[in-house]
């Protein structure tokens, strides 16, 4: 492995950043992925590299990003969900790592949902 | 699934669903190509009856349908370049799955990004399993274990964005020597 002197480093950066957060719990914003069977094989692991990208260059500290399984949409996959902190969520489909720059700027950023990513946008066409 | 890392990326959900605590996942590329991924947990278990029927695709633990695809698919392409799969299981001890693949065939897929496939299990289970991987070939190799990195972070989580990039680069780094001849 990698020298774990490195790590020390990290750990003492992270824990200011982390103090820095703890104060405004209610402000986070929730990014899941579906990765499950289908979300994998759709390709949703490049895409949760990319929010993860995403998120470390932009700074952002009320982010968290995580994994569900398999919510039976399998055909939709990719699939994220992007939950706000007023507790919305909107559910984007077919996502591509080219797509997660958008929904960070527009979305996560500056609170306005990229509609035409939507589950609600392929449902009708 | 289009490589190797996408199958392990699926196939270790299940040693998490089986509430593992240690997931040992092994990569050996002896010298007549022939690829060994190995993954080992202390989950659960099966019973020698779910045993017998986990490789059909209408076996599956979930309630909500009725299929499941992980190791059938697995078996699949393990099978397509000469491989095969096995599996041991003791209930109470754990699981262990292993998958040939003949890395000269034709029809063998790549290995793929093993290094981002590990940093995003790491980085969506940061509290529980602890991982290791060790990837073994004739040009060397290499170890890799999150319970190190957990003891030297000391309480500052896995998941922290920081801690996913020196993850990511330091397994780029490490794997490329040793499977590089069979990423792509």
């Amino acid at each position: 492995m990698k020298s774990l002197a490195e790590l020390e480093q990290i750990r003492k950066q992270t824990l200011e950043r982390i103090n820095l957060r703890k104060e405004d719990k209610a402000d986070l914003t929730r990014i899941v992925v579906g990765m499950a069977t289908c979300g994998i094989a759709a390709g949703a692991r490049p895409v949760m590299h990319a929010f993860m990208d995403e998120v470390n260059k932009r700074q952002l500290q009320h982010v968290t990003i995580s994994q569900t399984g398999c919510i039976g949409m399998c055909r939709l996959e990719p699939m994220v969900d992007v939950i706000t902190p007023d507790g919305n969520k909107v559910t984007y489909v077919h996502v591509k790592p080219e797509m997660v720059s958008r929904i960070v700027a527009e979305h996560v950023v500056n609170g306005r949902p990229v509609e035409e990513y939507t589950i609600g946008a392929a449902e009708d066409r | 699934m289009r490589d190797i890392s996408l199958h392990l990326s699926d196939i270790v959900q299940n040693s998490i669903t089986a509430g593992a605590a240690r997931v040992d996942i092994g990569f050996r590329l002896d010298d007549r190509k022939v690829l060994t991924v190995s993954v080992q947990d202390d989950g659960c278990g099966m019973s020698r009856e779910l045993l017998e029927r986990v490789r059909s695709p209408f076996t599956t633990t979930r309630t909500t349908r009725k299929v499941g695809l992980g190791i059938p698919l697995l078996m699949q392409n393990a099978q397509l370049s000469g491989g095969d799969v096995r599996i041991d299981s003791t209930v109470g001890v754990g699981t262990k799955i292993e998958a040939t693949f003949h890395t000269d065939s034709i029809d063998c897929l790549p290995v793929g990004d093993l290094a981002e496939t590990m940093a995003t299990l790491v980085l969506t289970n940061p509290d529980r399993p602890d991982f290791s991987l060790s990837c073994v070939s004739p040009e060397g190799e290499m170890q890799f274990a999150t319970d190190e990195i957990r003891a030297a972070l000391s309480g500052v989580s896995l998941a922290e964005p920081e801690v996913y990039q020196w993850i990511l680069s330091s397994l780029r780094e490490e794997i490329e020597p040793i499977l590089g001849g069979i990423m792509k």
